[in-house]
């Protein structure tokens, strides 16, 4: 029988599938470093955090439950923030 | 519903691997800086629906450490193409 | 279930890929990226291995640690490298090297497939031992490492200790005393020191629940430890702290403080409990997670110690 939350979860990890095709395609497609870079971060991040969304009624217990939503939030921080060091360091013209 | 999480995962892996031979192979080294990006979003992903399907315990935690270690990982590398490339010597 | 072979097909050939690109690339950088990638995929299998206390370590210490120590390598090489011109190693050299790796690696392949079924282990009897020494943990592989097999894992932080001393030995005889040269030289960007200020507590606090946690759920003091090591790093790396002087008293006593607590507790076994490094069963779980308290210090002090190198006289 498939309850609300596995349609819910279902729903989340399709969704973060999908993101992350996007990004992939992004990655393979787009014409500049930056804009590859861009396509990336951010895509895979989306993705990342839906699969975790999707993940949560799954966990077993609160704690788990939690700790799938910090992770979520430091690949988001960790993330941004070293997307604009490579990108200073593409604007530099390191090659 | 564990087919339909490995099934995620699969799908996640092959992307991972695309984008990680597009990157490794194709490009120069700050586009290289980018596979650890891409493993540290997709492979924690593909890491979490795994040991979801499979029932390892504690995959939390090894979430979590694998993204810290990126991110290390990523400041290390850009403090190297900074000598490499950059004004100043180590 | 036939989903599962091929993710597994799919996670060995890109394991497999990535090693052979590291192997083969022509530069430093992109053979330490792969080498980076490389580790964290085998963090992977070790989890569809059900082993998510080896995954953490690989991720941590064979990704995390050795990446930085390979590229803080090669920074200084790199400043070495305009200086003499590189020698190549031959090709025959090459040759015979790659055979040497193939023989190695198909004699385990031939071990593995030869096992008889079901394979021999010391599994059951540790699992036992741990039990029986009263150790009361939840997570097997701790009460092992800390009570089965204790010597063992005391006897490789005195080697780490080892390590660190043989690394300070290899600077110049007039900068004993002083600091490893500071990991990165410019001032850094404005996001990479956010990146660790924001990182730096948050992983200090994960790293101190892995090390809690190991006593019933995978994780443990290495892993702990190592992870705490790579906040340290990366606290260095943004220039937010520098590498201590090697001869300040802080840094001794937590590099020390590890195996002398394991010691101390085991020579106390021989007298309150009748063995060298037995436990009273009563109080098994609290010695061990003591000693693990300090063993995650010792931990913490010795990698980046490792990575920072030896001390280097600066113009201060």
């Amino acid at each position: 029988m498939i309850t609300l939350l596995d349609l819910f979860s279902i729903a989340a990890i399709s969704a973060g599938t999908f993101f992350f095709f996007a990004g992939t395609v992004g990655l393979l497609r787009f014409p500049d470093s930056l804009t590859r870079l861009h396509a990336l971060t951010k895509a895979d991040n989306l993705g990342l955090g839906l699969v975790a969304l999707g993940l949560i009624p799954r966990a077993d217990g609160a704690l788990s439950a939690l700790k799938l939503i910090v992770i979520w939030v430091l690949v988001l921080l960790s993330g941004g923030s070293t997307s604009q060091l490579i990108g200073r360091a593409l604007r530099r013209g390191r090659k | 519903m564990n087919d339909l999480l490995l099934a995620a995962a699969g799908l996640i892996v092959l992307m991972v691997a695309i984008g990680l031979a597009r990157i490794l192979l194709g490009s120069n080294d700050v586009e290289r800086l980018m596979a650890i990006q891409l493993l540290g979003t997709g492979g924690i992903a593909a890491l979490l629906l795994i040991a979801y399907a499979t029932n390892v315990p504690g995959v939390e935690d090894v979430a979590l450490g694998l993204a810290l270690l990126a991110a290390l990982a990523t400041i290390a590398f850009i403090n190297l193409l900074d000598v490499d490339q950059g004004d100043a010597e180590a | 279930m036939s989903l599962l072979p091929i993710l597994d097909v799919v996670l060995a050939s890109l394991v497999i890929g990535v090693a052979i690109f590291t192997i083969s690339a022509r530069e430093l950088f992109a053979s330490v990226v792969g080498y980076v990638a490389y580790g964290l995929l085998l963090a992977f299998v070790w989890i569809r291995l059900y082993a998510p206390d080896v995954a953490l370590t690989e991720a941590a210490v064979g990704s995390g640690v050795t990446g930085v120590l390979l590229i803080t390598a090669g920074k200084r090489l790199g400043a070495l490298k305009n200086a003499a011109p590189e020698a190549q190693p031959g090709f025959a050299f090459k040759l015979l090297t790659a055979v040497l790796a193939a023989l190695v690696a198909s004699a385990l392949g031939a071990v593995i497939l030869m096992l008889p079924d079901p394979p021999p282990s010391l599994a059951p009897e540790a699992a036992a031992a741990a039990d029986g020494a009263g150790a009361g943990l939840g997570n097997p592989i701790t009460a092992v490492l800390m009570s089965y097999r204790s010597l063992d894992t005391m006897l490789e932080k005195i080697v780490l200790i080892l390590a660190v001393v043989g690394v300070w030995s290899v600077g110049a005889d007039k900068a004993w005393g002083k600091a490893p040269a500071p990991l990165r030289q410019q001032k850094p960007y404005a996001p990479m020191v956010f990146l660790a200020q924001m990182l730096a507590p948050v992983g200090a606090l994960i790293a101190i629940h892995i090390f809690w946690t190991g006593a019933n759920a995978p994780g443990g003091a290495f892993q702990g430890g190592a992870l705490l090591a790579a906040m340290w790093m990366v606290t260095m790396m943004a220039r937010l702290a520098d590498p201590p002087r090697i001869d300040s008293q802080w840094l001794r006593l937590a590099l020390v403080a590890g195996p002398a607590v394991f010691l101390i507790s085991g020579l106390a076994g021989a007298v309150v409990a009748g063995a060298f490094f037995a436990y009273p069963p009563s109080l098994a779980k609290p010695i061990i997670l003591f000693i693990e308290a300090f063993m995650v210090l010792s931990i913490a002090a010795a990698l980046p110690m490792l990575v920072a190198g030896p001390p280097s006289e600066r113009p201060d």
